[in-house]
């Protein structure tokens, strides 16, 4: 081998990003690294893009790594360029800009949006959240006054872009199928707390709706349910989930199930592939929060420094990202045998708080209106930490715990209990001070 | 508390204990009244308790009986009035005298109490005019007459500050006289060498400035100065020529005492020996000694025989009626003494006069009636007994509260129950006496009615007036000399004034006298009412500060008697059975219709409860916050336990106080027999047997409430709260449906959004109710007695801008410190503030304290507290 080691990068996205910093803090100047990706900018966080919807961030503001830092560790990039295939057997990978070969590839390649297979899909003004380009379509829209939107999918991401056209003055409407919204993060008490608060701020929603068409003369108009109600819309956004893009590595041979197929060390069933992100499915399990993804770019550095690592799903929290309402959840809320709850429960006042408990740990928490004890409760979560100690306040979150014990005693007396008195005579004290 | 006087500040006296402190009262433009002490007046010298400091508190009309009632209806005075005395001469004329009566109080002032005496005594011609003095004095009264041939308490306040050894029998001076105890804890910080001996079978509050404390079993005080009695005489200590100029029957008492050696005493008392001998050497070593008893020594079968073993002692030393020396009985109400002296008590006729032949004739001449009662009627105990019995065919309560004062509480509800007719005059419209009541009078309270009360130093003072009679009520002599007047007797009741009623009795004090009763107020014959200053009798040409201290007894030949004691024997008690002790807490009255109004003298002890020491809880599973039935034949109660070791083995204590009106089952003198002192007939109110187990509860439960609830089932007890009302509950099922169950016990609109916080296999849950950031509601219930800070919990009534998670936590955040349970009630300040500032700042002396945190510094009831709380500290890192 001559030279450095050459690596190459499909997807420019944060799990790469993440990665190639691991990668260079681990073993400085030892690749030459080759990133592609598909969109016309470098890495930035995708998590951002409902505030830049929002009008409350920029662009600028969400760039996790800018042409200095490319610069500075001597990235070739390669933005705008899809890499279309992968030549295993000679280690290249091919794209617009021709072949280029690679040590150890790396798949990054993320997710696409899911979209749902109705009439009208592909007509002009029906969008995915899924980059800057969708956004910056949706506020061309929203800059127009009087228009409409309806986002189809009221889970996180759905929610984030319909409470951020609403701020940009559009009359919105979501549109979801289960009978609350985001449904997969939060117990239906949460869910129609968080609905009304949508509806408090204009935006309209409607449950158990099943979409069955779009229309339009040559561009979106509305939004069709199959009970027939017409849903107006100069914009549509489809927010119903994503799945994996794994299509390069398919072509490819490398076993691809839901997602590409990694072991422990984020490699693919080809030695020197590996994969992380979005794309990837490890033990069944294809992950979509940025959480799991930041570890998998940890191990896959580590890996790639001859560092013994190892992927290790944990639990992974969620948090929405809309100005003014808070909700954090993890873990798993179904109810079951042998799942205890503690509910604190405020509809008034905009809060509710879920957690679930078993053997005596947490193992799932819903939280509305007031989530700043969700990553404590998280950490418990996550350590397996015993709660028998601190149940009572335990819903009250950290700023409860510890501190001086309430004595119960004090709800007759305010005479403390003293000292014994072993045979009826007074213990003197030291002699007081006049 | 520290009230601004002007010239609307009108001087009056504490309508509270027997101290009989003064007060200045300064009606205040927004309605409310500023009250401090009265710095003339010499009983405290500015100085007030907790209780009295907030006087003004209690003042609001709320639960005030402010209209005449009949069966329930209101109506106006002619009708209440017409009927009253139609019912009471229907009764007389076809049932005789002795089928009426009169309960009355210590709360009545002088004038109330000479009106009801005269018309019972010289005018219906029955003595069936007891009252709950009864239930407090009659003991030392007995013990008095029969050492001294008058009801005269030798002494006065000041002796306590000038003796050099203060023995202190049955006496919890700190919360039932706390001035006076803030006198003598003065004195005894300025002088160090003056000794403090606290006689208690509880290690009392009081306790704390001891120097010796001898807890002796129940009664045991008998023995104790019956073996004193022996002690003195065998080591010479014995003033001969007092011994023999002014007394008799020494020789007898002598007699009776000289088996009792401290061997003997220390078993029969259960105090140590050594300890018994050390007092008795000091008792033996100090001319200057005091020995100050109250209802430990009153409230028993004994007695009388125990005033008078005390009185023995002080007799045969010659320590009596000169500077800081003497027997001193300090009274439990405000006017006990005023009582005694009109003679508003069963078995004495007007002032200090007793059923004689030549009193009898001397008062009917005095009062123009040839209808005087001729012997002695029935006693409280008695009175009740023989209503049950059907022999009262009408009886008229005033201003006092038996179904919940007197033993067999249950058993007196139930005689009033079958009493034909009941006449309740009160300030209140639902004590649990008043609910029984055919008849309903509204009486005036204190700053509303004027008149004298007299103090345990035999000072008169006035309380006069500051307030509006509120709605119809009337003062307690207008509505009895209504009543006489409709009876027939209008000539001998034409008072249309106080002042009128106060110069008859001044009259009768001084008719035929000539110095041969002690009761004598002819030094104030023509005195102007209005201005008149406090004053002690008896007054001829000038007051008299003490008495006897040259003989001068009020016995047929002027000496004093000793009286031959020989003590009960020790109560013995079932196996798994307890003595019950009962007494007072610090911050209440009685049973608490005023205390219970004020939210500061309801922070103090919130709850009906009961002490019992460390041992037998662990021995009959009483775990402490725990409820516990306490019960016997008599009856039952549940309580709140406190395991202490301030309580010894074999006894437990529980507080007077509560009533039907603020607790479902604390009434604890449904569990006291009806078993007295054959001289007083006092009842032997502090030495019930019963039992004590767990109460099972299903959970308990603890809230605080904007609104008065509505409690019926399981377990409750409620007191009053600044904006509210805080209450500890139990239930013993759980209630099915939770929300419907605080609507309805709440009295919640349907609209009231409730929040919650539920853990349902622990079984804990809270809620909370509040109505724009301000708290409606918060309970909060656990299989555990509930873990919430009271405080905490009782000031968010006042916050604003709550939220819903901070109420239900029950608990104040790391953030917010919880100041703890009150301590001192002037200054709300909390146990955990005066700890913290023992750790944090330092502070290792109760002024220190007072410096940091104002604790103590004002009405100083709450010091001996603080003092304790140093000392564990002291001890904890010690």
């Amino acid at each position: 081998m001559t030279g450095k080691h050459k690596l190459v990068v499909v997807g420019a996205g944060m799990a790469s990003g993440r990665a190639l910093e691991h990668i260079f803090a681990n073993a400085p100047g030892q690749y030459e690294v080759t990133l592609f990706g598909a969109e016309p900018r470098g890495n930035y966080s995708r998590l951002m893009l409902s505030p830049v919807l929002a009008g409350e961030k920029t662009f600028e503001e969400t760039v996790t790594h800018d042409a200095a830092w490319y610069a500075h560790h001597e990235v070739r990039a390669r933005f705008g360029e899809h890499v279309t295939s992968i030549d295993r057997h000679r280690k290249l990978v091919f794209s617009r800009g021709g072949e280029t070969p690679y040590d150890t590839l790396i798949i990054a390649t993320g997710s696409a949006p899911f979209i749902l297979p109705v009439a009208g899909k592909d007509l002009p003004g029906v969008l995915a959240f899924r980059d800057l380009d969708d956004v910056e379509a949706m506020i061309e829209v929203a800059s127009r006054p009087g228009t409409r939107a309806v986002v189809i999918g009221g889970g996180l991401l759905g929610l984030e872009a319909a409470a951020a056209l609403r701020l940009r003055g559009m009359a919105v409407t979501v549109i979801h199928t289960a009978s609350h919204l985001m449904n997969r993060q939060l117990d239906p008490v949460a869910g129609r707390m968080l609905q009304r608060a949508f509806e408090d701020r204009g935006i309209e929603v409607l449950c158990n709706a099943q979409t069955s068409a779009i229309v339009g003369h040559g561009k979106a108009e509305a939004v069709v349910l199959d009970d027939g109600q017409l849903c107006p819309a100069d914009v549509v956004v489809m927010a119903v989930g994503i799945r994996p893009e794994t299509r390069i590595a398919t072509d490819a041979g490398i076993h691809v199930e839901r997602g590409i197929v990694v072991d422990d060390q984020m490699r693919t069933s080809d030695p020197h592939i590996f994969a992380l992100g979005e794309c990837v499915e490890h033990n069944g399990v294809c992950y979509g929060l940025v959480a799991p993804l930041y570890d998998m770019a940890a191990v896959l550095a580590d890996t790639l420094a001859g560092k013994e690592a190892k992927f290790q799903p944990v639990e992974t929290a969620t948090q929405l990202k809309v100005t003014g309402i808070s909700i954090y959840s993890a873990g798993d809320f179904a109810r079951r045998d042998g799942h205890e709850e503690i509910v604190l429960q405020d509809e008034e006042g905009g809060v509710y708080k879920r957690l679930i408990l078993q053997d005596d740990r947490i193992v799932g928490a819903v939280l509305y209106g007031e989530t700043t004890d969700g990553p404590w409760f998280f950490d418990l979560l996550k350590q397996r930490t015993p709660t028998a100690d601190k149940r009572s306040m335990l819903v009250f979150g950290q700023a409860y715990q510890g501190g001086a014990p309430v004595d119960p005693m004090v709800a007759v007396a305010a005479w403390p209990a003293n000292r014994r008195n072993c045979n009826g005579r007074l213990h003197h004290p030291t002699k007081r001070a006049a | 508390m520290t009230a601004q006087t002007s010239a609307t500040t009108v001087k009056t006296t504490c309508p509270y204990c027997g101290v009989g402190c003064g007060v200045l009262a300064t009606p205040q433009p927004d309605g409310s009244v500023a009250i401090s002490g009265d710095p003339d007046h010499p009983a405290n010298f500015g100085r007030l308790c907790s209780k009295g400091s907030a006087l003004g508190e209690t003042l609001s009309l709320e639960g005030r009986l402010l209209h005449p009632e009949v069966h329930g209806q209101r109506t106006d005075w002619t009708e209440a009035l017409d009927l009253v005395a139609t019912k009471f001469r229907e009764a007389l004329d076809e049932y005789g005298p002795n089928s009426v009566a009169i309960y009355g109080s210590g709360q009545l002032l002088t004038e109330d109490y000479y009106v009801a005496n005269k018309l019972m005594k010289g005018f219906i011609g029955s003595a069936n005019i007891d009252t709950n003095s009864r239930l407090c004095m009659a003991s030392s009264v007995a013990g008095h007459k029969r050492a001294f041939g008058s009801d005269t308490v030798p002494g006065n306040y000041e002796d306590l500050e000038l003796a050099d050894l203060v023995v202190l029998v049955g006496s919890n001076l700190a919360w039932c006289h706390p001035v006076l105890y803030q006198r003598l804890a003065s004195a005894k910080s300025n002088r160090p060498e003056m000794r403090v001996v606290v006689i208690d079978p509880r290690r009392t509050a009081t306790a704390d400035i001891a120097d010796l404390h001898l807890p002796i079993q129940s009664d045991g005080d008998s023995a104790l100065f019956v073996g004193l009695l022996a002690h003195l005489s065998r080591n010479g200590i014995v003033d001969r020529s007092f011994v023999d100029q002014h007394t008799n029957g020494a020789d007898a008492a002598m007699m009776v005492a000289e088996d009792w050696q401290i061997d003997r005493v220390a078993t029969t008392s259960c105090a140590p020996a050594e300890d018994i001998a050390r007092f008795y050497e000091w008792f033996a070593a100090t001319e200057k000694t005091v020995t100050v008893y109250s209802q430990g020594v009153n409230q028993s079968a004994a007695g009388t025989d125990k005033v008078n073993a005390i009185i023995n002692c002080h007799l045969l030393t010659g320590r009596i009626g000169r500077k800081g020396m003497g027997p001193f009985s300090v009274t439990g109400q405000p006017n006990a003494m005023g009582g005694r002296e009109v003679g508003g008590l069963a078995n004495m006729l007007a002032s200090h006069m007793d059923f004689t032949e030549e009193a009898i004739d001397r008062v009917g001449r005095f009062w123009g009636t040839s209808s005087v009662a001729t012997k002695p009627g029935l006693k409280a105990v008695d009175l009740f007994a023989a209503m049950a019995r059907g022999e009262i065919k009408a009886v008229w309560i005033m201003a006092t509260n038996p179904v919940d004062s007197m033993p067999d509480a249950d058993g007196v509800r139930a005689a009033l129950r079958t009493c034909p007719f009941v006449v309740v005059s009160d300030m209140n419209a639902n004590t649990d006496t008043a609910l029984e009541a055919h008849v309903r009078l509204p009486a005036a309270g204190w700053g509303e009615k004027e008149g004298t009360v007299t103090n345990s130093e035999r000072r008169l003072s006035r309380q006069r007036p500051f307030l509006a009679l509120p709605g119809e009520a009337r003062p307690d002599w207008w509505i009895i000399n209504e009543v006489a007047q409709r009876l027939g007797f209008s000539a001998a009741f034409p008072y249309a004034s106080p002042a009128e009623i106060f110069a008859e009795h001044v009259a009768l004090s001084a008719f035929e006298n000539d110095g041969r009763r002690d009761f004598d107020l002819s030094g104030l014959v023509g005195a102007d009412y209005a201005s008149l200053a406090p004053t002690q009798w008896p007054i001829r040409s000038k007051p008299m500060a003490r008495m006897f201290g040259n003989g001068g007894f009020f016995t047929p030949d002027s000496k004093a008697r000793f009286v031959p004691v020989a003590p009960p024997p020790v109560i013995q008690t079932a196996p798994g059975s307890f003595v019950l002790n009962t007494g007072r807490v610090r911050d209440h009255w009685h049973t608490m219709t005023r205390t219970g109004k004020t939210a500061r003298l309801s922070a103090h002890y919130a709850e009906p409860f009961v002490e019992i020491n460390p041992a037998d809880a662990g021995r009959f599973n009483i775990r402490g916050a725990t409820l516990a039935r306490v019960s016997n034949s008599q009856g039952s109660v549940i309580l709140r336990a406190i395991v202490t070791d301030r309580q010894p083995r074999g006894q437990l204590f529980a507080p007077m106080h509560w009533t039907d009106q603020f607790s479902s089952n604390g009434r604890i003198d449904a569990l006291v027999r009806a078993k007295t002192d054959p001289i007083s007939g006092q009842p032997a109110l502090k030495m019930a047997q019963c039992h004590i187990e767990p109460v099972q509860v299903r959970l308990y439960g603890f809230f605080v409430s904007a609104q008065s609830p509505k409690l019926t089932d399981g377990y409750w007890a409620i007191a009053q709260t600044k904006g509210g009302t805080r209450g500890e509950l139990a239930w013993f099922d759980e209630p099915s449906d939770w929300e419907s169950w605080l609507r309805s016990s709440f009295d919640l609109p349907s609209t009231a959004g409730m929040r919650s916080l539920v853990d349902e296999r622990s079984g804990r849950r809270s809620y909370a109710v509040l109505d724009g950031g301000r708290l409606v509601l918060a309970l909060y219930a656990s299989p555990d007695p509930v873990v919430v800070s009271r405080q905490w919990a009782t000031e968010l009534l006042d916050a604003e801008g709550l939220s819903a998670s901070a109420v239900l936590a029950g608990r104040p955040g790391a953030d917010t410190p919880d100041k703890g349970a009150i301590v001192c009630s002037c200054f709300s300040v909390g146990a955990n503030t005066i700890a913290a500032a023992i750790t944090e700042q330092d502070c290792t002396t109760v002024e220190a304290i007072g410096r940091c945190t104002q604790a103590g510094t004002n009405c100083g009831s709450c010091r001996p507290e603080i003092r304790r709380i140093i000392e564990r500290h002291n001890a904890s890192v010690a």
